[in-house]
C-alpha cells in the first residue's frame, strides 16, 4: 500500500501531467485559454481573482523553498527564524489564496451566467483545488503549533520534502511519507491528483504566462506563410476535453 | 524607407442611409455563432449618439489607444508591467451591459400556441443568463436619434459644443457612421496582447487574432480605442473584424462593402513607410496627427518609391493596384477623406469623407439655394455645428481640415449643377478650392458613379503563396472541416481546404452557374457542403457529412457533440 500510494500514484499522475499537456497542446491549441468570465461579472472577480492568483504565486514560491531546496542548504539560517518565516509567509499566502478562491467559487455558483459557463471539468477541478488549499492550510497551522495534528511537531523538511525530491531522482523513499501525519499525506495525494487533472482543465493557462511580453516589440508583424508549424491546417481536428459547452441555455 | 502595403477603406458618409445592411451581412458571415451574439464587427451608429459599446469614445474612461508621455508613445491603459500585474482582472474591460445583453425570443410559445382569444406573446430571453429579460439597450438603441434627449446628449464628442446642440426636432443634425476595425498602422490592440496573438499581416496590413495563440487575457479589448476587439464568451478568445481576408485574398471586396446599399465604400491599397509610423504617431500636437499620418503614405507613381517597394518584396501588380487605388486618390490626391479619431494615435486605416448633408440641410431650411457655392461656403464658415462636431470625430477637433473638405464637397456640388443643367462648367468654382475643373469632375465620378471595379481595386494574393493562405485567424470552433478528396475518402477526410480557396471556388461556381441550386452560400447545399463560418457550434449542421450510406453518416454525426 505504501508503495502504491507514494510511488505508483505519484508517477502515474506525473506521467499524465506531462503526456497530457503534450497531447492537449498538440490537439487543442484552440481550447488552451483562461476562459475568462470577466465579461459576465467583474465586481467579485476584481477582488477574488488577484487575491487568489497572487496568493497562489506566493504559495508556489513557498513550496519551492520548502520542498525543493534541501534543508542543509539553508542551515545557515537559524532553525527558529526559518520556521517563523515559513509559517508567517505560508499563512499569509494561504489566507490570501483561500479567501480568493472562496470568492471565486461563490461567484461561480451564484452568478447565473458564470455558473452556466462552468463545465463539469471545472467543477471537478475546483473541488480538488479547494481541497488542496484547505489541507495545505491545515498543515501550515499545524506546523505553527496552532492546532495539533498527529503527535506534536512534524518537520516536513525531513519527511515530505525528502520524499518529494526522491521522486524526481527516481529513487523514491515511500517510507518517509508513510510516517507523515495524515493531513500531510492527504495534501500530497490530492495535489498529485490535481496534477493529473491539470492538462484537461483550464489550469493549462498557467503555462502560457506571457512573460515574453516584457521583451517583445509591441507590434507583431507576421507573414501569411510564416506560421510556425505548417502552412495550412495547423488547427487540430478535435477539441480538447475542456471545450466550452456550446449548448443554448 | 521600408515600404509596406496596407489594405484600406474609405467610406463616404454623405451616402450612408443607415440601413444596417452591412452590419447584418457581416454578422451572417462572421459572428452568427454562440459566444458572439453581441458582437458586431461592423456596426452603424447614429451621430450624435453614444455609439457601440456605449460611450466608447471617451478614452478618459476606457483608456484605449496610445498617449504621449514625455514625447514617447505609451499605451494609455498602462505598459507591459502594469498589464502583467493586472492580468488576473483587467481593470478596464467593458461589461456585457456596456455592449448590450444579447437576447432571443421564446418562439416556441408562438409556434405551439393553440387557438385562443388573445395573441400569444414571445418573451425575450437573455442569451447570457438564459432568463427572461427586459430589453433595454442594444447596438443601435439610439438609432435615428431615438431617445436623443436622454442618450445623444451624453455623446462624448459633443465636448465643447454642448451648449450649441439642440435636440429639438428640426433643429438638430444627424448622420450615420458605419464602423469596422480600422486595421491600424500602429495597432494598440496588438501592442496590448500579452501573448502576441494579435498580429499585422506583413503583406496587406490586415490585423488578425491568431485563435491558437490567444489565451484569453482580454487586454486587447481595453487596448483598442475603437472597441473593435471582442471577447467570445464561449470560446474564451478574442475575435475581431478580419477585413474578410479570405475574400480580399482572392480579389473581392469585404462583405460589408459588397452589400453596401449606398455603395459608399472604397477599398484599395496604400503604400506607406513603415519606418516612419512611430515617429508620425508621436507628434506633439493632436492637430498635427492627420497630416503626420498622410506624410507616411508613399506615392506609388514616384519611381523611387516603386523601386523601393519592389526591393521590399511588394509584387509588381500590387504596385500597379496601389497606383489605381481609389483610397489613395481620396486620401492623397483629392484630400477629402479623413481618419476617424487620429488622436488615439493608432494610425487608423479606415477613413471617412465627412458628410456635407447637415450643412446643406441648414441652408435649405433657411430657404436659400443649397447648391450655390457661396451660400454653402458661408454656411460652412459660420456653422459651428456640425463642423466642430465633425472635427471632434475626424481631426482631433481641428476645424480647418474639415472646413477644407466640406468646401471641396460643396464646390463639387455647385460645379456639377452647371454641368447637369447643360451650362458651361465654371472653372472658378473648382479653383476656389484649389482644384482644376477636370480634377473636380474626376472626383465627382469617383464619388458618385464609379463602377464596382473602380471602387474596389484589390490585387489578389499571390499564387506562389497560395499554399500558405491562411485559414485560421478567426474561424469557428469546428472540428472536421471539408476535405480535399471527397470522392475517395468522404468529405471529412484529407487536409482542410483554406477558407480563401474554398470561398473562391464557391463564389466562382455561384457566379458562373445560372441555376439557383448553387446559390446557397450559408446553410446546406446540394453537394453536402456547408459554409461553416455560419455555424454556431450547436449540433451538427445539415450536410456537414456526406450521406454515403445512411448508417455511417448517422454514427459520424454523433461524434462531435
Ligand atoms: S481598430 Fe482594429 S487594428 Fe486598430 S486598435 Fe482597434 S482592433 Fe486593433
Ligand atoms: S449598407 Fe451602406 S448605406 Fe447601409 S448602413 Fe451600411 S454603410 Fe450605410
Amino acid at each position: 500500500m505504501t508503495t502504491f500510494l507514494w510511488v505508483i500514484v505519484p508517477y502515474i499522475c506525473l506521467a499524465i501531467f506531462v503526456v497530457g499537456h503534450f497531447w492537449r497542446y498538440r490537439y487543442d491549441k484552440f481550447g488552451w485559454t483562461t476562459r475568462s468570465s470577466q465579461l459576465y461579472e467583474d465586481r467579485l472577480l476584481r477582488w477574488g481573482s488577484p487575491m487568489f492568483h497572487f496568493g497562489m504565486l506566493w504559495v508556489v514560491l513557498g513550496h519551492f523553498l520548502g520542498l525543493v531546496i534541501p534543508k542543509s542548504w539553508t542551515s545557515f539560517i537559524p532553525e527558529g527564524i526559518y520556521h517563523s518565516i515559513a509559517v508567517v509567509g505560508g499563512m499569509l499566502a494561504g489566507v490570501l489564496a483561500l479567501v480568493g478562491v472562496s470568492i471565486l467559487i461563490y461567484r461561480r455558483r451564484m452568478t447565473g451566467p458564470v455558473f452556466s459557463a462552468t463545465t463539469p471539468m471545472d467543477k471537478v477541478m475546483y473541488f480538488f483545488l479547494g481541497a488542496v488549499i484547505l489541507l495545505g492550510m491545515v498543515n501550515t497551522l499545524s506546523s505553527s503549533g496552532a492546532i495539533a495534528v498527529g503527535d506534536g511537531h512534524y518537520d516536513y523538511r525531513e519527511g515530505v520534502s525528502v520524499w518529494f525530491r526522491s521522486i524526481f531522482w527516481f529513487q523514491p523513499q515511500p517510507e518517509l511519507m508513510a510516517d507523515a501525519p495524515l493531513s500531510f499525506q492527504l495534501h500530497a495525494l490530492v495535489a498529485f491528483i490535481l496534477f493529473a487533472l491539470w492538462p484537461f482543465t483550464r489550469l493549462v493557462h498557467v503555462f502560457s504566462a506571457p512573460l515574453g511580453y516584457v521583451t517583445r516589440p509591441y507590434i507583431v508583424y507576421r507573414s501569411r506563410d510564416a506560421r510556425p508549424g505548417a502552412g495550412v491546417g495547423t488547427r487540430a481536428p478535435e477539441r480538447g476535453w475542456d471545450r466550452p459547452e456550446l449548448q443554448r441555455k | 524607407m521600408r515600404v509596406m502595403a496596407q489594405m484600406a477603406m474609405v467610406m463616404n458618409l454623405d451616402k450612408c442611409i443607415g440601413c444596417h445592411t452591412c452590419s447584418v451581412t457581416c454578422k451572417q458571415a462572421w459572428t452568427n455563432r454562440a459566444g458572439t451574439e453581441y458582437v458586431w464587427f461592423n456596426n452603424v451608429e447614429t451621430r450624435p449618439g453614444l455609439g457601440y459599446p456605449r460611450g466608447y469614445q471617451d478614452q478618459e474612461e476606457w483608456l484605449g489607444g496610445w498617449t504621449l508621455k514625455n514625447g514617447r508613445l505609451n499605451l494609455k491603459a498602462g505598459g507591459r508591467l502594469k498589464k502583467l500585474l493586472t492580468i488576473f482582472s483587467n481593470p478596464k474591460m467593458p461589461k456585457i451591459q456596456d455592449y448590450y445583453e444579447p437576447w432571443t425570443y421564446d418562439y416556441e410559445t408562438l409556434l405551439g400556441a393553440p387557438a385562443q382569444e388573445n395573441f400569444p406573446v414571445a418573451r425575450p430571453y437573455s442569451l447570457i443568463s438564459g432568463k427572461p429579460m427586459n430589453v433595454s439597450w442594444s447596438a443601435n438603441w439610439d438609432d435615428d436619434l431615438g431617445g436623443s434627449k436622454e442618450h445623444a446628449v451624453k455623446d462624448p464628442m459633443l465636448k465643447g459644443i454642448e451648449d450649441k446642440v439642440k435636440f429639438e426636432f428640426e433643429q438638430t443634425f444627424m448622420f450615420y457612421l458605419p464602423r469596422i476595425c480600422e486595421h491600424c498602422l500602429n495597432p494598440s490592440c496588438a501592442a496590448s496582447c500579452p501573448s502576441g496573438a494579435i498580429y499585422k499581416r506583413a503583406e496587406d496590413g490586415i490585423v488578425l487574432v491568431d485563435q491558437d495563440r490567444c489565451r484569453g487575457w482580454r487586454m486587447c479589448i481595453t487596448g483598442c480605442p475603437y472597441k473593435k476587439v471582442y471577447f467570445n464568451h464561449k470560446t474564451g478568445k478574442a475575435e475581431k473584424c478580419t477585413f474578410c481576408y479570405p475574400r480580399i485574398e482572392v480579389g473581392i471586396p469585404t462583405v460589408c462593402s459588397e452589400t453596401c446599399v449606398g455603395r459608399l465604400r472604397y477599398i484599395g491599397l496604400m503604400l506607406y513607410d513603415a519606418d516612419r509610423v512611430l515617429e508620425a504617431a508621436s507628434v506633439e500636437n493632436d492637430h498635427d496627427l492627420y497630416e503626420a499620418q498622410r506624410s507616411v503614405f508613399l506615392d506609388p507613381n514616384d519611381p523611387a518609391v516603386a523601386a523601393a517597394a519592389e526591393r521590399d518584396g511588394i509584387p509588381g501588380d500590387w504596385i500597379e493596384a496601389a497606383k489605381r487605388s481609389p483610397v489613395r486618390r481620396l486620401i492623397q490626391d483629392y484630400q477629402v477623406a479623413l481618419p476617424l479619431h487620429p488622436e488615439y494615435r493608432t494610425m487608423p486605416m479606415v477613413w471617412y469623407i465627412p458628410p456635407l448633408s447637415p450643412v446643406v440641410d441648414v441652408v435649405k431650411d433657411t430657404g436659400h439655394d443649397a447648391e450655390d457655392k457661396d451660400n454653402l461656403f458661408a454656411a460652412i464658415d459660420t456653422l459651428r455645428i456640425p463642423v466642430e462636431y465633425l472635427a471632434n470625430l475626424f481631426t482631433a477637433g481641428d476645424v480647418a481640415p474639415v472646413n477644407a473638405v466640406l468646401k471641396k464637397l460643396a464646390a463639387m456640388r455647385s460645379f456639377m449643377r452647371d454641368i447637369n443643367l447643360g451650362r458651361n462648367p465654371n472653372e472658378e468654382i473648382a479653383a476656389a478650392v484649389g482644384m482644376g475643373g477636370e480634377e473636380m469632375y474626376e472626383m465627382f465620378r469617383l464619388l458618385a458613379i464609379a463602377k464596382y471595379d473602380e471602387r474596389y481595386v484589390i490585387p489578389t494574393a499571390h499564387a506562389e503563396q497560395a499554399h500558405a493562405l491562411e485559414e485560421l485567424a478567426t474561424d469557428c470552433p469546428v472540428g472536421e472541416y471539408g476535405g480535399g478528396q471527397p470522392e475517395a475518402l468522404g468529405e471529412g477526410a484529407g487536409r482542410p481546404v483554406p477558407v480563401a480557396v474554398e470561398n473562391f471556388a464557391m463564389l466562382q461556381a455561384r457566379q458562373t452557374s445560372d441555376s439557383l441550386e448553387n446559390q446557397l452560400i450559408g446553410g446546406g447545399s446540394k453537394q453536402g457542403r456547408v459554409n461553416l463560418l455560419n455555424w454556431d457550434g450547436i449540433g451538427v449542421p445539415e450536410g456537414l457529412f456526406p450521406s454515403r450510406d445512411g448508417e455511417s453518416a448517422q454514427t459520424r454525426s454523433e461524434e462531435p457533440s
